[in-house]
C-alpha cells in the first residue's frame, strides 16, 4: 500500500515540469496548496476561451464500510440535489444556464465533478462546488427516487451486460479481501437497503477541503485561479475528521489460481478473461508498473502485438486478443488478457494458446522494433495530448486521488522511455503467476435464448 | 440504421468567442475543395475525409459489402501485409481510423508533422490501393459475423434493428449495414472490389483538416491523396418517407431491463422550421437533467436512468427518435409518461422561461465542441455535407436566438405526432396496454 499524498503541505506555488516533459510538451503546469489542505493544479491552453473545472476526492467506493457497497456512487449522483442555497437539480441548470456542461463519476479510489464552461464563468463553478463540499442537504424523498434511479443504472451497466456480470464475478474472484472485489455501483442487494444515514456518513467522512483536489484547465492563469480559490475555496475549514490514511484490508498471499464459467442464455460470442493481479505506481517507486504498461502494448495492442500475431494470425485460433492494464491504482492493481476464440475453437484450446503464447513470449523475449515503436508512439502521444487539456487534467487528477504526486506524474513519461526488454520481461515472470490469477470463461447457456417472435400488442 | 446524433450537433458552429477558428477554403489544383483551420502551436494535423453514400449503396443482395470493404481497407494496402502495413503505421505514429454509416464513409488521420509526407503516403495506399487479400477478407468477415450474432442477443441493437425495419422496410435504411449472416457470408473478394469502387470516389468526397499545416501543402497533400480515386461513384439511393403508427411492438428477449427506442418521422436538415425542431427538442428530450424528458421519467418518478429524443435528419428521410431503458415492471410507466410529455409538447408547446434558457444552454455551449483539432475538422466536414457555407458559424447562434415561442408551437404540430409515435420493446415488459390496429 502507498503512503497518503501530502495533503497537508504548506501554501507554495511551484513552476513544476521537468526539463524533458518541458521540451516536448508547451502546456505549462502550475501545482499549490491552500491553507485548509485543498492541493490545486492549474494547466494551461489559451487557445480557446473555454475551461475545465474539476474537484476530485480522495474517496471511492473502495474506502466504503462493508455491507454499504455503492454508496460512494449513490452519494456522486445526490451531490446533483440541494444545499441550503441551491435546490435540487438547481446545480445542473444553472451551469446549463451559462452554456456549460456538467458531469461527475465515481471509481474505486475517486470521486470528480467537473464541467466545462467559458472561462469568464470559472468564478461561478467554484462557488456551487464549494457549497455542495459541505452544505449538501437531502431529504428521505430524495434518496429513494435516486435509489430508484441507480438500480435502474445497474440494470442498465450490468444486469442487461453478460460480459458485465461476468467481470463482476471476475472482480470477486481476483480480490480475497480487498475492496476492490466489490463493484463500484454497488451488490444490488446493498444498494437496496442504501439510506439517508449511509449516504450522510459517507459525505461527513470525505468530503472536505483537506481530502479535495482542484484542477482546473484552460484559458486561465494559475494567479487567476489562487485568487477565485481563496474568494471560495479556502473560506470552508480544513475537517481533522476526515482524510485519514486509507487502511484498507489488503491481500493475502494468493495460494490457489482459480477458474470461473459464466454461462448467459443473452452471450452469442464467447470468450474467456485472465487477471493477474498486479503492482501499482506507488510514489517515488514507478519503474515495475512502467514496465508493465509497455508489457500491456506490447502484448495486447494492435495487430502487431505478441497475442494477435501469434493467435490470430499464426495459429488462427482467435478472433479478437486483447490485453489491460492501468497502474494508476492506489493499492495492487490487475492485468488482464483477453481471447475471443475463432468459430471452432473452444475456450479450453483458446486458453491452452494463451499460455503457450505467453511462454513463448517469456522464452524469446520483446522484439526490439516493437519496442522502439511503441516508444516513439508514447513520444507521440506528448504531442497530440497538448490538444486535449481535459484529458491531461484528468491524468493529473486520477494519480493525485490514487496517491501519486505532480513528480510522479511528470516523471512518467521519461520513465516510459526509460524501461528496458529486460525489465519488461521481468516484470512479466512476476505477474504471470498462476496463484495469484483468476481465468474466467463467458459462455451461452445450453438452450440460448435468441429473441423470440415478436408480439404486437 | 445508427442515429446521427453527433453528427447533427457538428453543424452548429461558432459565436464571436471562436475567432481563432478561421476558417480557410482551399482549392487544389485538381479541382478538390478543402476546408483548413490552421493551427500551428501544435505539430501534427487532423485531417477528415468523407464520401457520401455510405453503406447505403450496397449493390442488391450484397448487403454488408461496404461495411466488410471499410473493415478491410487497413488490412494491408500496396506492398504491405496487414501486419506491415499496421507495423508502418505505428512506426510512424500516426493515427488512421476508417468507419461506415448509411449516409457516408469517413476516414480520420492524424499524423506528426515530422513525417507528414510518409503517413499520407500510408494513408493514400490504403484508400487508392487497398489489397483485400483473401486470407485478411476471411479473417476480418469472421469478426463480421460474430458481431452480428452478437448484436442478434443485443437488446438495444434489436430495437434499432427492428424500429429501421418496421419504418423503412426494403429500402437500404431498413436494414442493418452490417448485412446479416447469410449475406457477409456470401460476398467474394469481387464483391468487395465492386464496393470500394462504388462509394471511394471523387465526385462524392469532402475534406477538412486542422492543425500544423498550410493551405498550399494541404492542397498537394489532397492532391496525392485522392487523385487517383476513380471519378464516379454507384447511383444514391432514392428519398423515403418514413412511415409509422402509434403503438408498442414487443421483441421478448429474457433480460431484466427493457430497452425502448421510440419515434417517428423527423424534419429535414434544410426545413427553414429546422431550427425551432431543433430547440424544441432540447427542451423535450435533449439529454440535460432540464429536459422535459428527464425530469419527468428520471428526476420525478425514478423509472430510469437515462431517457433522450434526437433529431435525425439523414439524406434521404428524416427521423425523430428517441431511447428509455427500465425494469420489465416499470418500462410501462415510463412509456406511459413519454406519451403524455410528446403529446402535452404538441399541444401546448414550451413557457418563455424554458425557451430562454434552452437557448442560452445552445448558444453557450456551441464553442465548447471546438475542444481540439481532430472535433475541429469533423465540425467542418459536417458542414459541407450538409451544403453550409463557412460564414454559417457566424450566424448559427443568431438562428437559435430568433425562435419564437410561436415558432416552437408551430413546428410541435407538426413535428409532434402522438398517433404516429411507435415503441419498439425489447425484453420481458410487464402490463403494456394492447393499442396497436394490426400492423
Amino acid at each position: 500500500m502507498k503512503r497518503l499524498a501530502a495533503a497537508l503541505t504548506i501554501a507554495a506555488v511551484t513552476l513544476s515540469a521537468p526539463p524533458a516533459l518541458a521540451e516536448e510538451t508547451a502546456t505549462p503546469v502550475t501545482d499549490f496548496t491552500l491553507d485548509n489542505g485543498m492541493e490545486v493544479v492549474v494547466i494551461e491552453d489559451h487557445r480557446a476561451p473555454v475551461v475545465v473545472h474539476m474537484v476530485w476526492y480522495r474517496a471511492g467506493s473502495a474506502d466504503e464500510t462493508a455491507g454499504t457497497s455503492g454508496i460512494a456512487h449513490f452519494l456522486e449522483h445526490l451531490l446533483f440535489k440541494g444545499t441550503e442555497k441551491m435546490e435540487a437539480g438547481e446545480f445542473s441548470r444553472v451551469v446549463a444556464q451559462n452554456g456549460g456542461t456538467d458531469n461527475a463519476f465515481t471509481s474505486f479510489d475517486q470521486t470528480a465533478y467537473f464541467q466545462r464552461v467559458a472561462a469568464d464563468r470559472l468564478g461561478l463553478m467554484m462557488e456551487m462546488e464549494a457549497d455542495r463540499m459541505v452544505n449538501l442537504q437531502l431529504d428521505e424523498e430524495d434518496i429513494l427516487t435516486e435509489r430508484d434511479v441507480i438500480l435502474e443504472e445497474r440494470n442498465t451497466r450490468v444486469e442487461n451486460d453478460p460480459a458485465a456480470l461476468m467481470r463482476e464475478q471476475m472482480g470477486a474472484a481476483l480480490y480475497q479481501n480487498h475492496r476492490y472485489g466489490v463493484p463500484i455501483i454497488g451488490w444490488r442487494h446493498e444498494m437496496e437497503a442504501l439510506d439517508l444515514e449511509a449516504a450522510t456518513g459517507f459525505y461527513e467522512r470525505h468530503y472536505a477541503p483537506n481530502n479535495a483536489i482542484l484542477i482546473v484547465a484552460g484559458d486561465v492563469t494559475p494567479d487567476e485561479v489562487r485568487t477565485l480559490a481563496e474568494e471560495h475555496y479556502a473560506p470552508i475549514p480544513a475537517n481533522p475528521e476526515v482524510g485519514a490514511p486509507r487502511l484498507r484490508p489488503q491481500e493475502p498471499p494468493q495460494l490457489a489460481a482459480r477458474h470461473l464459467v459464466y454461462r448467459d442464455p443473452r452471450v452469442a460470442q464467447p470468450y474467456l478473461m485472465r487477471q493477474y493481479l498486479a503492482p501499482e505506481r506507488d510514489p517515488g517507486d514507478q519503474r515495475t508498473a512502467a514496465a508493465l504498461t509497455l508489457l500491456d502494448e506490447i502484448l495486447g495492442s494492435g495487430q502487431t502485438s505478441v497475442l494477435n500475431r501469434d493467435l490470430q494470425f499464426d495459429a488462427k485460433v482467435a478472433l479478437h486478443t486483447g490485453s489491460y492494464y492501468d497502474g494508476t491504482s492506489y493499492d495492487d492493481s490487475s492485468f488482464t488478457l483477453m481471447v475471443v476464440p475463432a468459430a471452432d475453437v473452444s475456450l479450453e484450446d483458446a486458453e491452452a494458446a494463451l499460455d503457450s503464447a505467453l511462454a513463448t513470449f517469456l522464452e524469446e523475449g520483446v522484439d526490439g522494433d516493437q519496442l522502439e515503436r511503441i516508444k516513439f508512439q508514447l513520444n507521440a502521444d506528448l504531442v497530440y495530448q497538448q490538444d486535449s487539456t481535459e484529458s491531461l487534467a484528468r491524468r493529473y487528477g486520477s494519480a493525485l486521488t490514487s496517491g501519486l504526486t505532480i513528480e510522479d506524474v511528470q516523471a512518467w513519461p521519461d520513465l516510459l522511455q526509460s524501461i528496458t526488454a529486460e525489465e519488461i520481461v521481468e516484470a512479466a515472470r512476476q505477474v504471470f503467476d498462476a496463484k495469484q490469477s483468476v481465468t474466467g470463461y463467458l459462455m451461452a447457456d445450453e438452450a440460448a435464448a435468441a429473441p423470440q417472435q415478436e408480439v404486437l400488442q | 440504421m445508427k442515429p446521427l446524433f453527433a453528427a447533427v450537433f457538428s453543424l452548429f458552429l461558432a459565436t464571436p468567442a471562436l475567432a481563432a477558428t478561421d476558417i480557410q477554403t482551399v482549392e487544389t489544383p485538381m479541382g478538390f475543395t478543402a476546408w483548413l483551420v490552421e493551427e500551428p502551436s501544435i505539430p501534427f494535423t487532423s485531417l477528415e475525409i468523407r464520401f457520401r453514400g455510405g453503406t447505403s449503396l450496397d449493390a442488391p443482395g450484397k448487403r454488408g459489402a461496404t461495411n466488410l470493404m471499410v473493415g478491410l481497407l487497413e488490412e494491408g494496402a500496396g506492398d504491405l501485409d496487414a501486419r506491415g502495413f499496421a507495423a508502418e503505421r505505428d512506426a510512424l505514429a500516426a493515427g488512421f481510423s476508417y468507419d461506415s454509416g448509411p449516409d457516408s464513409i469517413s476516414v480520420s488521420a492524424r499524423f506528426l508533422t515530422e513525417n507528414r509526407d510518409e503517413a499520407v503516403a500510408l494513408l493514400r495506399q490504403s484508400l487508392v490501393d487497398p489489397r483485400f487479400d483473401e486470407e485478411a477478407l476471411e479473417r476480418v468477415r469472421a469478426q463480421v459475423l460474430s458481431g452480428i450474432r452478437s448484436d442478434a442477443r443485443d437488446p438495444d441493437a434489436i430495437a434499432n434493428a427492428r424500429f429501421d425495419e418496421m419504418v423503412f422496410g426494403d429500402h437500404p435504411y431498413g436494414s442493418q449495414p452490417s448485412g446479416t449472416e447469410e449475406s457477409v457470408t456470401a460476398l467474394t473478394r469481387d464483391d468487395i472490389v465492386a464496393a470500394h469502387a462504388a462509394s471511394m470516389t471523387r465526385d462524392r468526397v469532402y475534406i477538412a483538416a486542422a492543425g500544423d499545416i498550410s493551405p498550399d501543402a494541404l492542397a498537394t497533400l489532397i492532391d496525392d491523396l485522392l487523385g487517383d480515386l476513380p471519378a464516379t461513384g454507384a447511383p444514391l439511393p432514392a428519398d423515403i418517407e418514413a412511415e409509422t403508427s402509434a403503438g408498442v411492438t414487443v421483441v421478448p428477449f429474457d433480460t431484466p431491463q427493457s430497452v425502448a427506442m421510440f419515434g417517428h418521422a423527423g424534419i429535414a436538415r434544410n426545413d427553414p422550421d429546422f431550427f425551432a425542431a431543433y430547440v424544441l427538442n432540447q427542451i423535450l428530450g435533449g439529454g440535460g437533467f432540464e429536459a422535459r424528458l428527464m425530469t419527468e421519467v428520471r428526476e420525478k418518478r425514478g423509472l430510469t436512468y437515462g431517457v433522450y429524443s434526437y433529431l435525425v435528419p439523414m439524406d434521404h428521410a428524416a427521423l425523430y427518435l428517441g431511447r428509455v431503458a427500465s425494469a420489465n415492471d416499470r418500462i410501462g410507466e415510463a412509456i406511459s409518461v413519454i406519451r403524455d410529455e410528446w403529446r402535452k409538447m404538441a399541444e401546448d408547446g414550451v413557457t418563455e422561461a424554458e425557451l430562454e434558457q434552452a437557448k442560452t444552454y445552445l448558444t453557450g455551449a456551441f464553442p465548447l465542441r471546438f475542444d481540439g483539432n481532430g472535433p475541429i475538422a469533423r465540425i467542418l466536414v459536417g458542414m459541407q455535407m450538409d451544403g453550409l457555407s463557412p460564414d454559417y458559424v457566424t450566424t448559427r447562434n443568431d438562428e437559435i436566438e430568433a425562435v419564437t415561442r410561436d415558432d416552437i408551437a408551430r413546428v410541435a404540430a407538426r413535428l409532434l405526432q402522438p398517433d404516429a409515435l411507435r415503441f419498439v420493446v425489447v425484453g420481458r415488459p410487464e402490463g403494456l396496454e394492447d393499442e396497436t390496429s394490426g400492423q
